[in-house]
């Protein structure tokens, strides 16, 4: 057999073979128990910037194929690398680099054996991701996806002896399902039947009536919207993102969200085609829903993984609202303005996955050195962990969509795809855009209010902590060479991706283009590198370079100016006390009373339980609790539903064999009447 | 593309905002000073007192970090940069292209952000009441804004702030109905935003409804000067705003050295009759108690929404 030629298909293919292969390497029984921090982990991390950069060359290349001879027999494995799976493999690799990099130094204290578990699944989970982009029949892509989705589970489940921990897990695993089913549904309805395989050249062959293209758009829309964390689908996000070692959220946060990102735009765009504005507008509309939901729900919160778990909901929403109007304006015969609306999508998608992989592993830092992931018990930490606070404010100010990083160049996008509403004949359409753009709006300003208020509960103000040394499980330092050097990098990745939008924006626009075919306007593309330009220069442009320049050269000049003019001394003293000289720590705002103006506001959106202490109480204790109102308007019935029809349906069971047996003749019997 | 009469205007209107906005602070006072009853402290005040504060020697909290001391610089970059992209005395702005009008409420958010954070950081309690409370006023105040300005955009349909301005300067003088929604709600913006009566009181200390007071409360010498300038600079730049979307008439266009003269004049007439009306707001009402300053921001953005609804309904 010949060596197979070096295409990027393959070399694609081989890296998640290889992560398959280092993690079953780290099984192996080693005298050395840094075997798999020092060899494995960094090997992971290689292969991903090799995936990145070829996911980055073959952006502008053709579609290849390959055809692997494994699987069942007469069924081998498809796969495909086309500008959109190219793109999002090189999300995944440059995500991966930064947690593989981060890894080994969160898992420093680890035990050898817990640690040889988790390595295996960890880099499964990489390279099912990987495959899940490189499928090109529905078999591949279902096996990599549930491979994908357990993999995730054992993650989650790491800590399994938590109770708490094995909850999580096991909602998780129950939405996943329930969305793995609803996929598999899409792609059966897809195929209509026939004798054709389930390859997706065939299941873009299929011309399916309206009906079932509905059908097929609905379901693959809400089973990816479950993995996703789209609203009303979203209760397993906050359990399990909180539940996982912190790389591990970070990837699924950051990456595992995105394959459902990916999965939908695949089906919807590329195997059902034929866009209808409806579908558009509904997809916009729980968008907003979701990003909306999302942050408010983020401003509840106090745990910090829990928050930011939440703010991957209002991501993901930010996202379909992309997705959405760019259904619309295809939908309804604007199909450039529908690639803007594309091309934003995806431009958050990779955004998002780059800073809150970064928060994600911020948060981890803390956990590791500190111990501590309740928001109410830090404080100060900018002190003791300037590093991780660096890195941490980059990633915070770039989800808080703050120009020049690269949050807001997406958001901006998705304004300027909204405000392209006037080309739209339909009325009621044009005026819901932009009340969408105005749930962005309201969506991206509650977030800077989220994210001041984790950054300066978190890394500001005073410890809040008693002062007694942490832990023997916690140093207590700033991170570790292998945590900032996974950190940086992604936050390198938020400065770049916000300073030079314009070349991310002509290497999307292949992608937008070998999907529907039509791309930004020329003058778009002829601004040049510096300049942002979506449809032409007279509507709208952005430079974030003279926009940052302006303010560092400011800045700069202002600091020595008043310097040479004036003088550069200090003096520091105590803080002002109010006239009041017993403050402690525990007197600074906390993360619920940030969130005060938010409870009152938004009243209705809550479930809030509060205790007030009566005034002759020996034992006066404030109590509050805000919960999800999904819970019980959705949830708590379901599962009580659920509960009641498997008691009904346990009546059959009777523990016997005989009557098993019997079931079973009555049901053959059935079948050959109704089956010829 | 770029001249020499275009960099000119782009240098003299960056300047113009620096100097111009504590004048304008000036004037606003001596107006309401008037108003009053009284005889007013003079328009120069800002200014003496700004280098009063920079001669002082700054003192800060023993715990205080390094973003606290870096935050008043960051609010001067972003404000001389807001100042310097609003086409106030001309459209042909070299620099105005690089940040259209969300990019321009982004600076302000970026600013807000980091006036939050430095209020956050000694640990005391008026700072936390501070930043929270101008958390809770900007992201109520920030999508009225956005949604006014796309009001104005879809007129134009750009979101340039020269063409919009360039398209607003050549209607005929007409009103249009989803312009004066737009107004009211801006003018509503303004005045959270800035800090003014009746959503906070830039006069008072020590009230417990403060808002902007009590996020600076800790800083002191240059800090403080910087940021009492940033403030006057954000005051100016929220005006020439107004002005360009409301009232543009009179701004020079193009590279046209002769036009300068008229359009400073212009601008000071504006911004005279500005600074009155909004020292002439300020003694008529009172002081809304902080609950109700997020009804008084959504009905903005109602007001604004239904702007551009009106908008989308006129034409349709």
């Amino acid at each position: 057999m010949n060596p197979p030629d070096l295409t990027p298909v393959t070399i694609a293919a081989g890296i998640a073979g290889f992560w398959i292969l280092i993690g079953a390497a780290s099984l192996v029984e080693s005298q050395r128990l840094r075997f798999i921090n020092r060899l494995i982990f960094p090997a992971g991390a290689v292969a991903g910037c090799v995936l990145a950069i070829i996911g980055a060359r073959a952006l502008g290349d053709p579609a290849e194929t390959l055809v692997l001879p494994l699987g069942l027999p007469d069924l081998p494995f498809h796969l495909r690398l086309d500008p959109l799976a190219a793109f999002f493999l090189f999300l995944l690799g440059v995500g991966a680099f930064g947690v593989s990099a981060y890894a080994p130094g969160y898992f420093s204290r680890e035990s050898a054996h817990r640690l040889r578990l988790l390595s295996l699944q960890y880099h499964v989970f990489l390279a099912s991701m990987a495959l899940v982009m490189l499928a090109d029949d529905a078999y591949l892509f279902m096996v990599a996806w549930e491979t994908m989705a357990l993999s995730s589970y054992l993650l989650v489940t790491t800590e399994h002896k938590l109770p708490a921990v094995r909850g999580a897990g096991f909602l998780y695993l129950l939405i996943a399902h329930i969305g793995a089913i609803a996929i598999l549904l899409s792609f059966g309805v897809l195929h209509g039947g026939g004798f054709a395989d389930y390859t997706f050249d065939a299941l873009r062959a299929t011309e399916l009536t309206p009906f079932w293209a509905t059908v097929a758009f609905l379901l693959a829309f809400a089973g990816f919207g479950a993995k996703a964390g789209m609203i009303p689908l979203h209760a397993w996000l906050p359990e399990a993102h909180p539940a996982a070692p912190s790389p591990v959220s970070a990837l699924m946060s950051g990456i595992m969200l995105k394959t459902a990102i990916y999965g939908m735009v695949r089906v919807i765009y590329d195997l059902i085609g034929d866009i209808t504005w409806q579908w558009g507008l509904t997809v916009a509309i729980v968008g907003a829903l979701t990003s909306l939901f999302g942050v408010l729900y983020a401003l509840m919160q106090h745990d910090l993984k829990r928050l930011l778990a939440y703010h991957s909901v209002e991501n993901i929403g930010i996202i379909l609202i992309g997705i959405g109007l760019s259904m619309v304006f295809i939908g309804m015969g604007h199909p450039a303005v529908g690639a803007l609306g594309l091309i934003a999508a995806l431009y958050h998608a990779l955004n998002h996955a780059v800073f809150k992989a970064l928060l994600f592993l911020g948060a981890g830092s803390i956990l590791h050195s500190t111990g501590l992931r309740d928001l109410n018990d830090m404080g100060g930490l900018i002190h003791r962990m300037p590093r991780t606070a660096l890195c941490f404010l980059v990633g915070a100010l770039a989800i808080s969509a703050l120009p020049p990083l690269n949050g807001f160049v997406s958001e901006w996008l998705t304004f300027q795809t909204a405000l392209q509403a006037p080309v739209l004949e339909h009325g009621v359409v044009r005026s819901l855009l932009p009340l969408i753009a105005a749930m962005l709006a309201l969506a991206g300003a509650l977030t800077a209010m989220c994210f001041v208020k984790v950054f300066g509960i978190a890394f500001l103000g005073q410890r809040r902590e008693p002062h007694h040394p942490p832990a023997g499980d916690h140093p207590g330092g700033d991170a570790g060479l292998p945590e900032s050097i996974g950190m940086a990098w992604l936050g390198l990745w938020c400065v770049v991706l916000g300073i030079f939008p314009a070349v991310v924006l002509m290497l999307l626009n292949r992608v937008a283009v070998s999907l529907t075919g039509h791309g930004l306007p020329p003058e778009a593309l002829e601004a040049g590198w510096l300049w942002l330009v979506p449809t032409s220069a007279a509507q709208a442009s952005y430079n974030p370079l003279i926009f940052l320049a302006t303010i560092v050269t400011v800045v700069l000049l202002t600091f020595v100016f008043v310097r040479w003019c004036y003088h550069g001394r200090l003096r520091r003293s105590h803080p002002w006390d109010c006239g009041y000289p017993e403050q402690t720590a525990r007197m600074q705002d906390t993360a619920d009373a940030f969130g005060q103006p938010i409870r009152w506001i938004f009243a209705p959106v809550f479930r809030i339980e509060r205790r007030i202490p009566a005034p002759d109480d020996p034992h006066p204790r404030f109590e509050l609790h805000v919960e999800d109102r999904h819970w019980r308007w959705l949830y708590l019935p379901v599962a009580r539903l659920a509960e009641f029809l498997s008691v009904q349906v346990a009546v059959l069971q009777r523990g016997r064999i005989s009557t098993y047996l019997l079931y079973s003749f009555i049901t053959l019997l059935a079948l050959l009447v109704f089956v010829r | 593309m770029i001249d020499a009469a275009g960099i000119a205007f782009q240098i003299v209107q960056s300047v113009l905002a620096v100097l111009i906005g504590p004048l304008y602070v000036g004037w606003v006072n001596q107006c309401r000073a008037w108003l009053q009853n009284r005889s007013g402290p003079g328009l120069l005040q800002p200014y003496y007192m700004l280098a009063r504060l920079f001669h002082k020697e700054p003192v800060i909290a023993e715990h205080a970090s390094p973003l606290f001391r870096a935050t008043p610089y960051v609010l001067f970059g972003c404000m001389w940069l807001a100042g310097g992209i609003v086409p106030a005395l001309a459209t042909d702005l070299p620099f105005a292209p690089a940040a259209d009008i969300i990019a321009l409420v982004g600076v302000f958010a970026l600013a807000r952000v980091f006036l939050s954070l430095a209020a956050l950081d000694i640990g005391t309690s008026f700072g936390g009441l501070g930043a929270r409370r101008e958390m809770m006023v900007g992201f109520l105040a920030e999508p009225a804004m956005l949604m006014t300005l796309f009001t104005a955009a879809f007129i134009s349909n750009s979101t340039a702030l020269t063409t919009i301005v360039e398209t607003l300067a050549h209607r005929e003088f007409a009103i249009y109905p989803s312009l004066a929604f737009a107004a009211v709600a801006f003018l509503m913006v303004l005045l959270a935003e800035n800090a003014r009566v009746p959503v906070d009181n830039p006069a008072t200390h020590l009230e417990l409804t403060m808002i902007h007071e009590a996020m600076i409360l800790e800083y002191s010498g240059r800090h403080l000067a910087l940021i009492e300038w940033a403030s006057a600079i954000k005051l100016f730049a929220y005006t020439a705003i107004g002005i360009a979307l409301f009232a543009p008439w009179g701004i020079a266009e193009g590279s046209n050295w002769s036009a300068l003269p008229v359009a400073l004049v212009a601008l000071a007439a504006k911004l005279v009759l500005a600074g009155a009306g909004l020292a002439a707001l300020e003694t008529v009402s009172a002081k809304f108690r902080l609950f109700r300053a997020p009804e008084f921001l959504s009905t903005a953005f109602l007001l604004a929404v239904l702007g551009m609804l009106i908008h989308f309904l006129g034409r349709g």
